[in-house]
């Protein structure tokens, strides 16, 4: 499937910029009225930027403290928060805001739309999270401590022990989940209505059909979620036993509840990264996407089958052995699908005439830490050798190595990917070659020995250890800084490309590229396609790609 | 001015929404479905250690080819000043065969405090094939400060039993349930 996208016209006359007032009331009446999906997809990218460098500081105040054996920095309960709040706002408030606003930017442009499905429906979803985000980080301040208990808050812990707090945080993830639903419902509307004349469903770009299937596993599992925290503050405070033995209720029901959403949710937060890796892969290769159907097939397959495995997660909490066996079996079939998706990028690439632009390095990042996190995976899905592994720092090696350099590396992709589009400047490749090289590196610095710390036998979520593993703690927290500063680059390099300092950049961008979002100019107008472009599909098109505004290189 | 187009979008959109956000509510309620859904499972499967509710007394006959230690075990859920321990350690006994043993329970406190014992059984498989004909698990005990009891247990095992189960061990756990839970957390604060 080769499509050929051919902008029948745009007509430059209508282009206008947003709408705002003078003075300081007209530039906040702007950002919060808004319902055009650049802005708010700005806004999304934003929150999501600022949720990411503090809960990077968390993460740095936890390595110091684990820069050496014994208490030395910050109190235990200091400690848990900060684990806890580490995991709930990188999860939350980073790696969904991130692609949610990466599907409002690109969605529309696209699939030749003009804005998203129900534009006043994204406005609220957008506007819920600064509240759900105040009210989560508010929990600092209230007497006898903020969450403390892990980002999976299993109960007693977040119930009968739980500090008063913990009822602010139920509260905001009740918010963050209506405004995933709503996010969910306008990008599923926008997907199926808004296509431009022509396009199929098996004719999307692999992003978009990305966004489609997570989209699906957002408004199944967010409910369930709704429904467990509601269980919690019941059990709180009114009386009920859900999860109180002592009532009749169960511990290990939360456990399973919370991880029928929480498997899913991985789900959520690495297929839409997926989507960009096969955005990005085909352009810097100069070569179309290998396998696109089985691509889709893939995502699909992965998303279906993270619904019956989430029982991995509690192999420890005493389950029946022939549902260990079941659960080990189906969570290693995921391998399958995600083992198609990593074959077909390898094969895209292959024989490519690649380029090694910032966003592809990223990519070609993601390909190989990605798998080595895949692998970490499979080896935790062998119930014998989960006993041994399970709640040590190998668990937290194995999901930090998918989601930095799978989740965080594919959306920093992305953003140096799309951002000569949105904002009509190429950012400063050097600086960002510089960012890839300080993060790839420190990222191993950082993970890596957590690998041999599992293995030896750390746990996890303690802020002490024994003192044989001091030097690997060390070289961690080493990587963990140079990680944490070397995104600072990241960010004084998107500032200057939004402050219009690199040279400008083409409609094309990419030599490579293609989509409908290509055709448009850089920066897009305001109202991406007032007239539906038409979706032309080819059968053999590599030369026919390159045609269309080659001249005005 | 809305054309032909623009008017049919608008409906299949409507439509489309209200077909999600009635998923939407139908996983919620899903959620809570899951509470009932769990608790049948396990009972039906017997695999959390749960046993059944109160049978009848077994009088079809004892199999007296086998033999199964059953041991007991008794704690007490965190801050509850009780002393609460078994009678007997272990039990000899063959499926089929009905045994009475008891509890002893104390309240060191000097107020009056009501008790909810949970069992547990380990192997979780043997579970259903412990059947209790009376227990002081079925109901909540109340006693007054300082006071002591012996707390009845009558069971017997099925003769069903797998043939690989030789030993099952009965755990009882105490938990306070005199205060609402919000007057138990408040209490617990200075604890944590």
């Amino acid at each position: 499937m080769t499509p050929t996208r051919v902008s029948k016209h745009h007509d430059d006359d209508h282009d206008h910029g947003a709408h705002q007032e003078p003075g300081f009331l007209g530039f906040v009446k702007r950002w919060v009225f808004t319902t055009n999906h650049k802005d708010i997809g700005t806004l999304y990218l934003t929150i999501a930027m600022v949720n990411f460098l503090l809960a990077g500081a968390m993460a740095l105040l936890i390595r110091s403290e684990l820069f050496l054996p014994g208490h030395r920095l910050i109190a235990p309960d200091f400690f848990n928060t900060m684990t806890t709040m580490h995991g709930l706002i990188m999860v939350f408030g980073v790696v969904m805001p991130v692609f949610v606003g990466l599907a409002n930017w690109q969605i529309p442009m696209m699939l030749g739309a003009p804005d998203m499905a129900l534009p006043r429906l994204n406005n609220w979803s957008f506007w819920l999270l600064p509240f759900a985000f105040t009210i989560l980080l508010s929990t600092f301040f209230i007497s006898g401590s903020a969450p403390n208990y892990g980002w999976t808050f299993y109960a007693p812990l977040s119930t009968k022990y739980g500090p008063p707090s913990t009822d602010f945080m139920i509260f905001a993830i009740h918010i963050m989940g209506m405004s995933s639903i709503l996010g969910s419902i306008n990008i599923i509307a926008t997907i199926l209505n808004m296509r431009a004349p022509g396009m199929k469903l098996m004719q999307m770009p692999m992003f978009v059909w990305t966004w489609l299937i997570t989209a699906f596993l957002l408004l199944a599992i967010m409910p369930v979620l709704a429904g467990t925290v509601t269980m919690m503050l019941t059990d709180r405070h009114f009386g009920t036993s859900f999860f109180d033995a002592a009532g009749g209720g169960d511990p290990i029901l939360f456990q399973h509840l919370f991880w029928f959403f929480g498997h899913p949710e991985v789900y959520v937060l690495i297929l839409p990264a997926f989507g960009v890796i096969s955005e990005i892969l085909p352009t810097f290769s100069r070569k179309k996407l290998f396998g696109y159907h089985f691509m889709v097939y893939a995502t699909a397959a992965i998303a279906f089958l993270s619904y019956i495995v989430w029982v991995h997660h509690m192999f420890t909490a005493g389950v029946p052995i022939q549902a260990a066996l079941i659960f080990m079996y189906s969570t290693m079939l995921i391998a399958v699908p995600t083992g198609i998706k990593i074959f077909n990028w390898v094969a895209t690439i292959f024989k490519g005439s690649i380029t090694f632009e910032t966003p592809m390095l990223f990519a070609i990042a993601f390909l190989f830490m990605f798998t080595l996190g895949g692998f970490s995976g499979l080896m935790l899905a062998i119930v014998p050798a989960d006993y041994q592994y399970q709640d040590t720092y190998f668990v937290v090696a194995h999901f930090h190595y998918v989601l930095v350099p799978g989740a965080i590396f594919s959306a920093i992709a992305a953003v140096y990917y799309w951002i000569p589009k949105w904002t009509g400047h190429m950012y400063n490749e050097t600086l960002g070659k510089l960012h890839f090289w300080l993060s790839t590196i420190s990222l191993n610095i950082t993970f890596f020995p957590m690998h041999f710390l599992g293995l030896a036998g750390m746990p996890r979520r303690i802020p002490d250890y024994a003192l044989q593993f001091t030097d690997f703690n060390q070289i961690a927290t080493v990587g963990a800084f140079i990680f944490g500063f070397s995104h600072l680059i990241f960010l004084y390099n998107i500032i200057q490309t939004v402050r219009g300092k690199g040279k400008k950049a083409t409609k094309r961008v990419w030599e490579g590229a293609h989509g409908f979002e290509w055709t448009l100019p850089s920066p897009p107008p305001y109202h991406s396609f007032l007239t539906p472009p038409v979706f032309v599909e080819e059968a053999s098109s590599h030369e026919a790609w390159d045609v269309s505004d080659h001249h005005e290189k | 001015m809305k054309n032909d187009f623009q008017f049919l979008r608008e409906k299949k959109q409507r439509r489309l929404v209200i077909a999600l956000t009635s998923f939407v509510l139908m996983m919620f309620g899903f959620g809570y479905a899951m509470v009932p859904l769990y608790n049948v499972l396990c009972k039906q499967l017997g695999i959390n250690g749960k046993t059944s509710g109160r049978v009848v007394l077994d009088d079809t006959g004892i199999d007296e080819s086998r033999v199964i230690t059953v041991q007991f075990l008794a704690t007490t859920n965190a801050y509850i000043p009780w002393e609460f321990r078994p009678r007997l350690r272990t039990v000899r006994m063959h499926p089929g065969e009905n045994k009475a043993v008891a509890y002893f329970a104390r309240n060191n406190t000097d107020h009056e405090m009501t008790v909810q014992a949970i069992p547990s059984v380990t192997p979780s498989g043997a579970a259903k094939y412990l059947k209790k004909t009376e227990c002081f698990c079925f109901t909540q005990q109340k006693m007054k400060g300082q006071e002591e009891m012996d707390w009845p247990l009558l069971f017997h095992i099925d003769k069903n039993v797998p043939k690989n189960i030789h030993t099952i061990t009965l755990a009882y756990t105490l938990f306070d349930v005199t205060k609402s839970h919000a007057q138990v957390i408040e209490s617990n604060q200075g604890h944590l």
